[in-house]
């Protein structure tokens, strides 16, 4: 099974990284560009089957490691 | 005072900061590279400045999880004082010895030159040789110095006295021009609730030597000496 892991800055917490992507664009001429928010994107393959399992793991994972939560949010996905 | 120096890969200022130690006990530190679970027992553990890890996933991140942390954490909650510098505090942060985290520098910059920073309290193993509201001028050297926790934690830190030192202009105003990386609050530095364990990004480890521009950093490792031994 492979899980997809966002991991994103919350709200109220600057992110100054998506700032300046924000600015180049206008920059670029993308003027219908607002604010900008970057954030992770990361891919794992799991050896399980069961998805409410790996759920579980994937929720463990993001707490220990895969983000920070004073500052990040995470979301999980599940894929085939 | 018996040290330990951590040393992770992609460290770089655990010589730095040895030296420092060396220079005001007469001994050398014992250093304990990160893959160690168990070393001698010391009345000091640093964790010293670098790029652990290469900075993957997020600072401090990796190294927050290895073996010799584990141990770390298990010694500061037995009161064992820890002294966390730079990539130090990010990985102390990360591994929930200390609140709050260290976000990208707010201008988006690497900065490497002096600051000043106040002295918040000399109520602590690590400030005693200071005087609150003192200001010194040692090195920062960092992109991810940018300290963020929420208000409530904020609040808590200011209501119990835990934060240690803040960025402020030479002549001890704290305001933003004095603030090298955007930190919340002007924080440089914040102990935990017991304050034995304290983190900051700037290197007072790099300040005890007049050859390298000032000595302000001396005093802090003069005070662990006479609390710790």
């Amino acid at each position: 099974m492979k899980a997809r892991v966002h991991v994103t800055l919350k709200n109220g917490v600057l992110d100054p990284q998506g700032k300046a992507i924000g600015h180049s664009l206008n920059r670029l001429g993308f003027a219908e560009v607002g604010d900008v928010r970057q954030g992770k994107f990361i891919e794992l393959e799991l050896a399980e089957t069961d998805k409410a399992k790996a759920k579980a793991r994937l929720d463990e994972m993001c707490r220990k490691l895969l983000a920070n939560t004073v500052i990040e949010n995470y979301s999980i996905e599940l894929v085939g | 005072m018996k040290a330990a120096v951590l040393v992770f890969p992609g460290s770089n200022r655990e010589g730095d900061v040895a030296q420092a130690i060396e220079l005001v006990t007469g001994r050398k530190p014992q250093m304990v590279w990160h893959g160690d679970g168990d070393f001698e027992k010391t009345d000091l553990i640093v964790v010293p400045g670098g790029f652990s890890y290469g900075d993957y996933l997020r600072c401090g991140a990796m190294a927050a999880q290895s073996p010799v942390m584990a141990e770390v954490k298990k010694r500061a909650g037995q009161g064992v004082p820890v002294l966390a510098i730079c990539n130090g505090f990010q990985i102390v942060t990360e591994a929930g010895l200390l609140p709050g985290t260290l976000m990208r520098n707010a201008h988006l910059k690497f900065v490497c030159s002096d600051v000043h920073l106040k002295v918040e309290t000399s109520q602590s193993l690590f400030t005693n040789r200071y005087q609150a509201g003192q200001v010194i001028r040692v090195p920062v050297a960092h992109a991810e110095g940018n300290y963020f926790a929420d208000d409530d934690t904020l609040k808590r830190l200011e209501d119990r006295g835990q934060i240690a030192f803040r960025y402020c202009a030479p002549d001890g105003t704290v305001n933003g021009s004095g603030n090298p990386n955007g930190s919340i609050r002007n924080i440089a530095g914040v102990f935990n609730e017991t304050k034995t364990v304290m983190g900051l990004m700037p290197h007072p480890e790099n300040a005890v030597e007049p050859m390298f521009g000032g000595c302000d950093g001396k005093a802090l490792f003069e005070g662990l000496v006479e609390a710790l031994t």
